[in-house]
Parts: C-alpha cells; structure tokens; sequence
C-alpha cells in the first residue's frame, strides 16, 4: 500500500499505485487545493510541492512519492492563518474566479524557497507553466513579488 | 428622488444623512431613482419589477442576523462584494454584518443569467432601492414604538437611537411580516454624495476560502455517499452511439454501472480516477457513426458568408452608403473562440424521493431547471438547482451541460449523489463557440469628417443558452432526443452579432446591415462581449483607417466625431494617462487607441497599447495598457479595475493567438497544445485602469467593456508599428511576419 507524505503527515494509501497523485489528494485526502484543470500537465491548476520543486500533481503518479514530501496550499497555511504567499494574494487581490489560484501559489512558493529575491524577469519566466483565463497575471506577478518581501520580514 | 420630499427624505435617512447638509439639486436629480424619468411608464427598478416582495430581497431575524438575496451568481467576477456593499450602504451596517444568498431556485429571486454585464443594474439596483424600503420601515416602526417622529431618530449599524438615548435594533423591530411587503416606488436612497461603504474600494470576500482551499467550488463538493461518473462524449457534434461492448467495463474495479441512453454515454464509479480509466475503456469499447459534415476550414469564411442568411437593415435607409469612387472600405474577419475555462465544468446531482438537487457552476439556476425538467420530463417543482462556484465561464460554457449530464446519470443511478466533471477534450470540443464574424465597411470622408458610413455584419447567433431542452449537447444524444431550435438573433438595443455595430460616433450619414446567419458549422452560443468584440475591433480599426486617411491624429479623429460628454470623458482621460500626446516613436514600436460603449448603453471605455513588434519572427509583445473606464457608480473600485485588466489581458490572447481548428469532422482543438492562449511571457508590463465615477448615475456593469476596445486599440498598434493592417483575427505571428514583409 503506497504511503505518501503531505503537509508533513504520513498516511497509507488505498489506491492503485498508477493513480496519479492529484486525485489522491482531493478524493482521499479531501485536499481542495490542487485543481483538476487539463489531466495532461499543461495548465499547472494542479501544481503542488514535492521536495521544494514545483510538480504537477495530474501526472505524477503515487507510485513515483515513496519517500517524497508533498505540500499542498493546505500546508502553506489557512483561512484564519494564511501564510506569506496566501497573504500576499489577498492583499493584492490576485484572484478573479481563483480555480488557477492554488497552483499558482505553489509554484511560487517553490521559487521563493530556491530563490528569495527574484526579479521580475525571473518571477515571469518561472511562472509561465501556469495558465489563468481570467487574466489576473499583473495581480499575480505583484503578489509573488509582495509574497517575497513578506517572507523576508518573517 | 420624485415623490420623495426632502423633509421625509431627510427623516428617512436617519443622522448619517441629516448630519450633512445637501446641495439644492441633489433630490431633484438622483438619476437612480426609476422615477426621475417621466417619459417612461413607472416601473420599480432593477430586478424590483419581477420580484417586488422586499423580503426575496432582505431578511432580518430576530438576533438581528442580515440576510441578503440575490438571483445573480459569482463567476469570479465579484459580484458578492458589490451586493454586499450596496446592502450595507443602504442598510447603514457593516459589510461583515450581511450574510449573502446567491441563485438557488429554492432561496432566491428568478434574476434570469448571469450575464451581459447586467448584475449590477440588474441586481445591486433592486438590492440598493430594497435595502434603502428596508431601512425607511424600520425607521418608522422604531417612531411608532418608541414614540418619537422618525426624524429625532438616527440610524448606525443596524440601530435606531432616539435623542434622548433609547434604542432598538433591527431583529427587535422585524416581526415575521415586517418585510413581506411589496416595494414602494419610490426609495429614500441615501445621498451619493456621503457613501460611508460604496465607493471604497472592498476585498472580494469570496477570495480568502478561494486561497485557502476551502470548498467554495462545486469541484470541490463532497456530498456522503457521493460517486464519481464521466461521460464518453461522441467524437463529434452528430455522432451516432453504434454500438459498445460494455461488460469488461461493468466488471472493473469500483464501477458500479454504465449507463446508455441512445447514445449518451457514461459509466458510475465508486472514486473519481477509476471513474475515469473506466471512461477511457469504455470509449475504446464504443463504435460510433460519424458524417463529415463540416466546411474546411482553410475556407472558413467564404463558406460562411455564402450560407443562407436573414438580412436586417439597423439603421439607415434601403439605398446604400459610400458607394462612388473616393471611399475606403475594408473587411474584418473573426474566427469560431472559445471560453476555455481552466477548470473542466462539473456539476452534483442527487435524486431522491422523486426530487432532483442539482449543484452547478450555471449562470441560471431557473432557466437550467427549466431544460432540465424538459429533458427528464419532470416537473420543474421537482427539481432545485443551486448554484456553486466554478471555475471562470465568460459566457455560455460546458456548465448547462454538465447539468444535465449529472441530471441524467442521476435519474439512471438514484440514491446516491452523482459528480460528473468534463475533462478537459470535453471542454474544449463541446463547449459552445464565439461565432465567426465578418464585417464589411466602407466610408466616405468630406475632408478630415466621415460623412458616410456603411457597416455590414455577418454572424450566427450569440446565445443558444438553454432552455429549451434542445439547447443541452447531452439532450441531442438520448433515446428520445431533444434538437436545438432555430437560432434567432438577439434583437437591439442590446443585440447580438450585431452589438456594438451601430457607430457611437456622429457621422453624415450611417448606415447598418446585420446579415443573420442561422445555420453555424459548429456550435455556438455567448462569449464574453458577444458581438461587441468583433464589431468594436472592427469599427475601431477602420476609425484608424480613416484617421490614417484624413492625415489626423486617431484620438483627435475620435473626438471630432464624438458628442456624448462621458464617453469624451473616457477617451480624453485614456489619452492623458497614455501620454498619447507625448508619444515618442522607437523602432519596432507602435500604439493603437480605441473606444467603445459597451452595448451601446452600458459602461464607457477606452483602451491604449504600445506595443513592440520583431518584424523577423512576427512576434507581438505588448508592453503597457491603459484604459478608461466609466461605469456608472462605482461600487467597489477594485473590483472594476480587477475585470477591466481581466478583460483586457484576455482580449489580448484571443486578438494574438485564438481560433478554433477543425477538420471535416471533428473540431481538433481539444487541448492546450492545439487551442494556445496567452501566458505570463507575453503579459504587458504594466497595464493601469483609470476609474471616471459618477456617484448616483446608474450602475453600468463593467465585465465586458474592454473586450472590443483591447482588441482593437492592440490591433491598431500593431498597424502603427509594422505600418501595414491585418484584418483577420486573431493576428498571428505568421501574419504579422507575413505582412510586415509586404512593407
């Protein structure tokens, strides 16, 4: 039985190893974060943490996260306590319909891990995996940004 | 503010209004007051006409608990926040203190869709006029039961106090009557002049839970008992279910049925992925019958214009317009866009006990049921719709759809709720398209001024929103199969493929064909803007044509031709902000200016780009954005700004990257390999949004304004940097490196 590690809990997992690992975390885990966008890595609405790197969670199976930390927006904070990326999309009101939201957080909680002071350039090239419909980018690259200068603060 | 004295106003009120002193005009001329027009037969405003009962708007419990209604639905537009504040406004409460009820037909007003921009005239005008009823009552209760004339009372955050210290609240004041009462036509609306909550820029209150992952969508809907259902979607719109071998499926693990109506069909599983291997095995399983039946699309647009057709003369006279020689005239094409919507549509449906609850990311819970009950003949009674948060739609998506597909699959699989999510081919191929448009225009100038104008539209319909039945793809597919009808157009004011034709400029003479085509090739229906977006891209392009050709500068040009005040307004101050006047030229750059009023009566806008454009590889970036936006009464500033660069960073991945591709039978764009749109590589650098509020004015609505204007204004910049103009969308890299070689 796979065990997978998210958010810094072990739970044993009752699913066939070829399930990848996005439904997991929704169905089993009841994880809401991570969003079932295309199932075939193209959007990032999926976007989670395995070991500090951004990954889509659509088309990784669990049978590949033996051993791997997975974190999710769940484990960024929450409702009444939200981490420094979380707050920084709400002070800039990086949101319009939000179901890109999630992923996007991910992906730039992953760079700021690596790199804590990115430059604009940086923040776009990286961020580029990531589709939004909405057209909230402008809100988006000010909040990684204002999410850098939170972290730096903590 | 007719029929509404200033003393009875002034005491209404209560102390937040009778501490400021008013101008002389301000009760003469509140235009939102319906009253103010005496032309116009009185009717109540907003949604107020078809739901007068002050309590569908409003509750107040007994603890004093605010709970607001509204038949309208958050598509991440923000609406929430705007009712809330204009409740709150009106109310004299704090936002927090409101509680909001979006579309459901069991909880709320029949507010119709979502759509068109209209929620804010729509419904925060009957939540404002409601609300402001709301407070004068309780005034008055409080005068009777305190014994105190309604003007010694003042009113702050849901109390009422007298002069001398005595108080009641709200939920003391609400017996279970008190609000079952039908509007008055005429509200005490507070003076515009003091907001204490409109007008102040609020935080979306739907975006902490969206952050947080919080289940707010229904993607996210867990119900008990809850299974997991995906549908094999025909390859192709008339594709016919020949047969399937279904018995290997019905034995995989965590299936618990298949379910065939004709030829819809779907499988039922315990857990969402084995829902989906099932469908992938049951899709390998099923032969269908296909007809090529679809123009090639290399002559997409000859085929289109050589369809049958209904002509419509809009304005202007029988004889044509810029006819001799010396006119200019030039064509715009627009191909078959879609929504595509990040997130694949989903719905929940459970049937019990006879009654179906549907959970849906629709934008209209009653015209859905309304479908739905046909399709599954049912009466309408027997079936609630509440609506839930999906992913953004702009427009008619796959939402109806999956409506009804969870409808279906429920009323074969009852007992337990079903979820059905598209995936993401679903989406893309069966979704209902933006139509292909193309709009011929020809014009005559008498010196620097147009003195004839012509413009003729060629498109399908924009709305084949259910119901009737016939207009939900699963209900084209079932043993007794429900067709679409014949597609009308969506008659003026407003319109359809033909919104936003009609020039908002003051020309010599104008003259305008709608040329309605029933028949489409693939399916369409509303995406965002309609018409307007092609017509304004259209227009606005030519405008620069002519400028061009009257040697003036495109804003003057503009201007020139250019009465209504507010929409001077606009472009002026898009303009100044732009530094249009100050411009300074640079190789391989360009700007492009353009206007529209939205629908021809809604929200005023202009946009301005500079772009850069690599004449070698054709590559378009655009570097700054600025627009121009007049909205009425500005509610919650931000949220205007949010939509306005919304609409334009998405108005600028149709106008760059999007169209629909297809061979004779089936549409083949099904992903995001093969339907590209814009990502954060190519986002301008800065695009800023200028609000022009105009405190007491109408509310407008501002979702759709700057679809057509980003179009064109980016359009524009790319003529003025590679000095030649494409006029086929979407402006391609290879076009753009096509034509800048023809210079």
């Amino acid at each position: 039985m796979p065990v997978l590690n998210v958010n810094g809990t072990t739970y044993q997992i009752d699913a066939d190893p070829a399930t990848p690992l996005l439904y997991v975390l929704r169905d089993e885990l009841q994880l809401n974060g991570a969003k079932f966008g295309c199932g075939l890595g193209q959007c990032g609405a999926c976007t989670v943490m395995i070991d500090g790197n951004a990954v889509l969670s659509c088309v990784t199976p669990i049978s590949a996260l033996e051993g791997r930390r997975v974190r999710t927006i769940e484990g960024l904070g929450s409702l009444d306590n939200p981490g420094p990326v979380q707050r920084a999309f709400i002070e800039e009101q990086a949101a319009q319909c939000g179901y890109c939201i999630p992923g996007m957080m991910m992906r730039a909680q992953a760079l700021l891990e690596r790199k804590p002071a990115p430059s604009k350039a940086e923040i776009r090239r990286h961020m580029n995996a990531n589709l939004c419909r909405c057209g909230t980018h402008m809100r988006i690259l000010r909040a990684v940004e204002r999410a850098a200068a939170l972290m730096k603060v903590k | 503010m007719t029929g509404v004295t200033r003393r009875e106003f002034l005491t209404r009120g209560g102390a937040l209004i009778v501490s400021f002193s008013l101008a002389p005009a301000f009760a003469a001329d509140d235009p939102q007051n319906i009253g103010k027009e005496p032309k116009k037969a009185p009717v109540l405003p907003g949604s107020l006409k078809n739901a007068p009962l002050l309590d569908s708007w409003i509750r107040i419990d007994a603890n004093g608990a605010i709970t607001v209604f509204t038949g309208k639905a958050e598509l991440g537009q923000g609406i929430k926040t705007a009712l809330i504040q204009v409740a709150a406004e009106e109310l004299v409460v704090h936002p927090r203190a409101i509680t909001l009820v979006t579309a459901d037909t069991a909880r709320t007003a029949n507010e119709g869709y979502t759509a068109g921009s209209q929620s804010m005239q729509d419904s925060a005008t009957a939540i404002l006029h409601a609300s402001a009823q709301v407070r004068a009552i309780l005034v008055d209760l409080a005068s009777q039961r305190l014994g105190v004339p309604p003007h010694e009372l003042t009113v702050h955050l849901g109390t009422i106090r007298s002069r001398d210290g005595r108080s009641m609240s709200y939920g003391q004041l609400v017996t279970g009557e008190t609000l079952h009462v039908d509007a008055a036509m005429n509200s005490p609306l507070r003076n515009p002049r003091t907001r204490g909550v409109m007008g102040k820029s609020m935080q979306r209150v739907d975006i902490p839970a969206k952050i947080a992952g919080t289940p707010i969508y229904v993607q996210d809907l867990r119900l008990p008992g809850m299974v997991h259902a995906r549908v094999v979607r025909p390859p192709s719109y008339g594709a016919k279910l020949a047969s399937v071998e279904s018995a290997r499926v019905e034995k995989m693990l965590g299936v618990l049925k298949v379910v065939r109506n004709g030829s819809f069909l779907a499988v039922v599983a315990e857990r969402e992925y084995q829902a989906i291997v099932a469908m992938r095995e049951l899709a390998k399983a099923a032969r269908w019958q296909e007809q090529p039946a679809l123009p090639p699309q290399t002559g997409l647009y000859e085929h289109f214009q050589r369809l049958p057709r209904e002509d419509f003369v809009d304005l202007g006279g029988a004889s044509e317009l810029a006819t001799g020689t010396g006119t200019i005239r030039a064509t715009y094409r627009r191909p078959y866009q879609m929504h595509a919507s990040i997130g694949p549509s989903c719905a929940v449906a459970l049937l019990q006990d006879g009654v179906y609850t549907i959970y849906s990311h629709t934008q209209g819970v009653y015209p859905l049921r309304a479908a739905i009950a046909e399709m599954l003949t049912a009466p309408a009674e027997r079936i609630r719709i509440i609506h839930m948060e999906g992913s953004g739609c702009y427009g008619h998506n796959g939402a109806d759809d999956a409506g009804a597909d969870a409808a279906l699959i429920a009323s074969a699989f009852p007992g337990r709720p079903v979820r059905v999510q598209w995936m993401r081919e679903d989406e893309h191929a069966w979704e209902p398209y933006g139509s292909v448009m193309v709009s011929s225009v020809r014009a005559r100038l008498d010196g620097a001024n147009v003195a004839e104008w012509q413009y003729e539209v060629w498109s399908s319909t924009h709305t084949t929103r259910p119901p009737p039945a016939g207009h939900l793809a699963p209900a084209w597919s079932i043993e007794t199969p429900f067709a679409p009808p014949p597609p009308k157009p969506l008659p003026l004011p407003a319109g359809g493929g033909n919104r936003n034709a009609l020039p908002g400029y003051t020309f010599g003479n104008a003259r305008v064909v709608h040329h309605f085509v029933p028949s489409s090739p693939l399916r369409v229906s509303a995406l965002r803007a309609l018409g307007g977006y092609h017509n304004v891209f259209a227009t606005e392009s030519f405008m620069d044509e002519l400028a061009a050709a009257a040697k003036a500068d495109a804003v003057e040009f503009r201007l020139r031709h250019m009465q209504d005040e507010r929409a001077r307004a606009v472009i002026n101050a898009c303009a100044e902000r732009f530094g249009w006047s100050q411009f300074k030229r640079a190789r391989g750059r360009g700007r492009g200016f353009a206007y529209a009023r939205y629908k021809n009566l809604a929200a005023y806008c202009a946009v301005a780009i500079e772009v850069e454009v690599e004449r070698e590889s054709g590559h378009v970036r655009p570097l700054r954005a600025v627009a121009a936006i007049d909205s009425g009464e500005a509610v919650n500033p931000d949220g205007i700004r949010n939509q306005t660069e919304g609409g334009i960073i998405q108005s600028i991945s149709w106008t760059l990257y999007e169209a629909v591709t297809f061979d004779r039978t089936r549409v083949t764009s099904r992903d995001w390999s093969t339907y590209p749109i814009l990502r954060f590589s190519n986002v301008p650098e800065s695009i800023e949004v200028h609000i022009i509020t105009r405190p007491g004015a109408p509310f407008l609505g501002t979702g759709e304004a700057a679809q057509g204007p980003a179009a064109a204004a980016l359009a524009n910049a790319v003529a003025d940097a590679i000095g030649v103009r494409i006029r086929d969308l979407p402006l391609t890299r290879a076009s753009v490196k096509a034509a800048a070689r023809k210079r």
